[in-house]
């Protein structure tokens, strides 16, 4: 890893100032995918700036017909929120099902969707569940927010704060975990409120997080496994490596998507 | 170089350290504290496992400037040198929780925050799902699982374990 300042704001604002000074500069929230790709000399920041003490960015809240989890918040602390199991647990599952649990202990969700890993969950549950991005300059919506792997909507010095997911009756995630990393070979979240209806799928798609819209057509019908029977995507656009051709992430998506929605249903 | 001052195994400990500094690197080059192992360095073995203010982490993915102000914990703080070992460590003597003893300062970190999480009464497929992140390249997963079974047991009763039932 190559050296770097180190600065610990403890407000959005100066953490802004510092990232508007330091144009090479990178956020350091959990550091579980940053660390690593530094160490790999894959990223070469020339200055970090730890939000850990950046005041207002941490807990799950309820404000009216939505869930507002602070970027800062460990996946952790997500999953075992009150808060999150009783208005939205099928999200609440998501960072359950992340890493490890020294891993969950440090990885923020704000991280997360800010990397925005083509195999990351929470991408998924953001635009599965319509979220709103929230940071220091606006709020973007999940639709317009995840723009490509490793690529989002967030311009140069934004930082998000604060992610909000309206509470849907019926929510639930299923992942198809790659055995060594843990990371989904496939995941696919799927909701159902009021009329709308979102399936959203990460670790498939070349251009990272997708929504399926034949998919969302069926469900509208019924919201019910059995409207999916059969259904499956084109395997164009999607990964291939050495873990799954596109054919066989182009079914698991049929697959995963029929369970999450089982599981919705359940 | 910056400083960065934190509690250790109760102690107040400062250093001098360069930015990219880790904190297993901390603990083990500054103040010689070599429990801490460094297995994969890529976050995924489990050997570099410390407790930062209550919670198990890996002490190979945080810098240790982060750290500034945290109370750390690492398996040189679980018993008093020359006095009885902590009921876990004795678990893991008693129940051959490990061969070459590599990954065994994480294994017991962890198992110890698995009954911080988890409670005393421990089940062979919860222990299993918990140890996701310490790898034994020995494999000697079967004994591991035993001992901290047995030592969720001791901790409870504040004792030193029994041996597991076979």
């Amino acid at each position: 890893m190559y050296n770097f300042t180190f600065h610990r704001p403890t407000t959005v604002r100066q953490a802004a100032g510092l990232l508007a000074k330091n144009p090479d500069a990178k956020l350091l929230a959990g550091g579980h995918s940053l660390i690593p790709v530094m160490k790999q000399r894959l990223a070469q920041p020339s200055a970090l700036i730890d939000l850990a003490k950046v005041e207002g960015l941490h807990g799950v809240e309820l404000k009216g017909r939505s869930v507002v989890v602070g970027a800062m918040t460990t996946h952790s602390d997500v999953a075992n929120s009150p808060i999150m199991q009783q208005a939205l647990p099928g999200l609440a599952a998501v960072p359950a099902a992340i890493g490890d649990p020294q891993v969950r202990h440090m990885g923020t969700i704000g991280g997360s969707i800010a990397n925005n890993d083509p195999n990351a969950d929470y991408p998924a549950a953001c635009l599965g569940l319509g979220a709103t991005i929230i940071t220091n300059k606006r709020k973007i919506a999940a639709d317009d927010f995840f723009t490509g792997m490793f690529s989002t909507a967030l311009e140069d010095g934004e930082i998000i704060t604060k992610v909000s997911f309206p509470i849907a009756k019926k929510a639930a995630y299923e992942k198809f975990k790659h055995p060594a990393s843990g990371f989904a070979l496939v995941g696919v979240f799927v909701s159902k409120r009021g009329p709308e209806i979102r399936v959203a799928v990460t670790g498939a798609g070349a251009n990272g997080v997708f929504r399926v819209k034949s998919f969302e057509e069926a469900l509208k019908r019924r919201f019910a496994a059995k409207s999916l029977e059969g259904m499956t995507i084109p395997a164009t656009g999607m990964n291939s490596d050495i873990h799954a051709s596109a054919e066989y992430r182009a079914h698991l998506v049929g697959v995963l998507a029929r369970r999450a929605v089982a599981k919705a249903t359940a | 170089m910056p400083s960065v001052s934190m509690t250790v195994n109760g102690k107040a400990v400062s250093g001098n350290v360069e930015e990219r500094t880790l904190l297993v690197q901390f603990l083990r080059e500054h103040l010689r504290l070599t429990g801490t192992h460094v297995g994969c360095d890529t976050s995924q073995c489990g050997a570099c496992v410390v407790h930062v203010d209550g919670k198990s982490v890996k002490s190979c993915t945080l810098l240790a400037l982060a750290l500034e102000g945290a109370n750390v914990l690492t398996i040189e703080g679980l018993a008093e040198p020359n006095g009885p070992l902590h009921p876990m460590q004795e678990a893991f003597r008693q129940n051959h929780g490990l061969q070459c003893g590599y990954c065994t300062p994480g294994m017991i970190m962890s198992a110890i925050d698995i009954v911080r999480r988890k409670g005393h009464e421990l089940d062979e497929r919860t222990i299993r799902e918990e140890l996701d992140g310490n790898i034994c390249r020995c494999t000697g997963y079967h004994n591991i699982v035993k001992s901290i079974a047995a030592g969720a047991k001791a901790m409870a009763q504040g004792g030193a374990p029994r041996q597991a039932a076979e």
